[in-house]
């Protein structure tokens, strides 16, 4: 079927044109489309697909490990080969846990609670472009995306949790009722993620050089955290601005709310100050920012 | 046009007023943009030279009414597609407005849902990301699935979608956005891949959600399908509306214009 795009055949229908086409719509109930909700009414549609969210998570988390022949027990061996890596390099080869008694659940608990971080900032970076198909057909709140992907990765850190219960016990640490610390700790830090993925889910999708940028990035913040040793070492000579700027780092204050919980040698002396509040703020800033920062741009996504 | 169908009052469910839709490509110039030149583009905020601009609807304007089903043609690259993914609300628009009763669904066929999830879990994700319970989803699940006629050679639905046939696929598709009930329903070349048995039923299917006072768009380029579904035609070419009217008379010159049937 050749086109011969010669001149345009004889319009047998002028198209239609209303005169007042917002008015025939505002009198008929008529919505703009691909216009952005107001932020209350984004909102409420984004709690309408909470089903959506979780069915979503559940999923992908399954078929994560489909492929591979040992399945699902990778949920528990990803952690554990993580921190062996880990121990071997700092603990044995370099000797940095001169200092830190029960290095092993010290090392591991840093090592699994900046995973989630890590891991929903760089999963968060292609939420949007990874899933264009969906985003294409289906119109739902886009903020979906990059909240799913977050729990995907608090469903890999309770896995990683009770592989990191069993560690610390079997180094001898004992379980007591300052363990439940860990709860809120870690629900806030699940929040500050899902607003970093959220914000990083809206840069990622419009500058994809992101996605080869971020892994340094976090992996300079990851030696910043203190992670397989005692920042202190490193901070007790550095102006007081620069101790006081690395405490404050979100990184740093989950990881060491969780470590005072679960490790009784961990005392509240070593937590950096008003560390609860800091925790809190950084939650609430990073949630409530990251998520007005992705819905600013709820219409762009998709696009090209 | 308007003279059509006096007597009962229109509602209108999809205004179109001047849509003109930009693509902008990246990547798409010489291709030899090097590093430094690309970093003082960034100080200087220029726009890159690689960027190129695609004017894809140029100023289409129409209303469409409740009950209505629209045929869309013209030939390849003519923005069919790019239209209704704008009437669906996933393009935002260069220029004019979209009005819509409701949210429209668009249906494509290559719309990937999740290939790496069994066909069974996208029934369910594509049912709760369009707006369904729970519950409700659970209900349909087994009706998509004996709709879409995936389980007739054995149970498929429990595969992976990776192992399907892009028709296989296809079907699962359409069964899933058909089982919602949409007020405005646009469906972007799906019969085209199913067997004639699951034509059929997809076309009785279109029917039913149009006698649901929905409205149906059709792309198409199989003039018969669109002259069994539906009852006006739009002809874009070249992202321009060159004629709106009805099916027998839009179909004819376009005919006639590509030199034959």
């Amino acid at each position: 079927m050749t086109v011969d795009l010669a001149p345009p055949p004889v319009v047998v229908t002028a198209p239609l044109r209303e005169p007042d086409p917002a008015r025939l719509a505002a009198a008929h109930g008529l919505s703009a489309s691909g216009v952005r909700p107001p932020l209350p009414e984004y909102v409420r549609q984004l709690w309408a697909r909470r089903h959506f969210v979780v069915a979503y998570a559940t999923s992908r988390l399954t078929a994560m490990y489909a492929t591979a022949k040992l399945g699902q027990a990778w949920q528990v061996m990803t952690p554990l080969l993580n921190a062996g890596v880990y121990y071997l390099v700092f603990g044995l080869l370099l000797g940095t846990s001169h200092g830190i008694a029960h290095y092993i659940p010290y090392l591991c608990t840093g090592v699994f609670v900046f995973n989630f971080t890590q891991s929903s900032a760089l999963s968060g970076t292609r939420a949007i472009s990874d899933n264009l198909g969906l985003i294409r057909v289906l119109h739902f709140p886009r903020a979906c995306l990059p909240i799913a992907v977050t729990l995907i990765q608090l469903q890999q850190l309770l896995f990683s949790m009770g592989v990191l219960g069993a560690i610390v016990l079997a180094c001898g640490v004992p379980l007591t009722a300052h363990w439940l610390l860990a709860v809120p700790a870690l629900l806030l830090q699940c929040v500050f993620n899902a607003g970093m993925a959220l914000a990083l889910a809206r840069i990622g999708a419009k500058v994809t050089d992101v996605a080869q940028l971020l892994p340094f990035l976090l992996r300079t913040w990851m030696y910043f955290c203190g992670i397989f040793y005692d920042l202190r070492v490193f901070t007790a000579h550095a102006p007081h601005w620069v101790a006081a700027v690395l405490e404050a780092n979100p990184g740093l204050v989950y990881l060491a709310l969780t470590r005072y919980a679960l490790i009784d040698t961990v005392t509240a002396r070593s937590l950096p100050a008003h560390v609860w509040p800091l925790a809190l703020g950084w939650a609430v800033v990073m949630g409530v920012g990251g998520f007005v920062f992705f819905w600013k741009a709820e219409e762009q996504y998709g696009r090209g | 046009m308007a003279e059509r169908q006096q007597g009962t009052e229109r509602v209108p469910t999809v205004i179109v007023d001047d849509l003109h839709i930009v693509y902008r490509v990246h990547g798409a110039g010489s291709g030899k943009g090097s590093a430094t030149a690309a970093l003082s583009r960034i100080v200087q905020r220029k726009t890159s030279p690689n960027v190129r601009e695609v004017h894809a609807v140029r100023g289409v304007s129409f209303v469409a009414y409740r009950g209505e089903a629209v045929g869309l043609i013209g030939s390849n690259g003519s923005g069919k597609s790019t239209m209704l993914r704008a009437i669906a609300g996933l393009l935002p628009p260069e220029r004019g407005r979209v009005y819509t009763d409701g949210q429209p669904s668009l249906l494509g066929v290559n719309a990937a849902l999740m290939n790496d999830l069994t066909g069974e879990r996208n029934v369910i994700l594509g049912g709760l990301a369009m707006g369904m319970s729970n519950s409700e989803i659970r209900e349909k699940c087994q009706d998509i699935v004996d709709f879409s006629g995936i389980n007739e050679k054995g149970d498929f639905i429990s595969l992976p979608m990776r192992t399907y046939s892009s028709g296989m696929a296809a079907r699962l598709r359409f069964s899933i956005a058909a089982a919602k009930q949409h007020d405005v329903l646009m469906i972007d070349e799906a019969l085209a891949t199913g067997d004639r048995a699951f034509q059929r039923r997809s076309e009785a299917r279109i029917r039913q959600l149009r006698a649901e006072a929905g409205t149906v768009f059709l792309v198409s380029h199989n003039n018969k399908s669109i002259r069994d579904t539906c009852d006006r035609v739009l002809w874009l070419e070249k992202g321009e509306l060159w004629m709106d009217g009805p099916t027998e008379e839009v179909l004819e010159a376009y005919e006639e214009h590509t030199g034959g049937k």
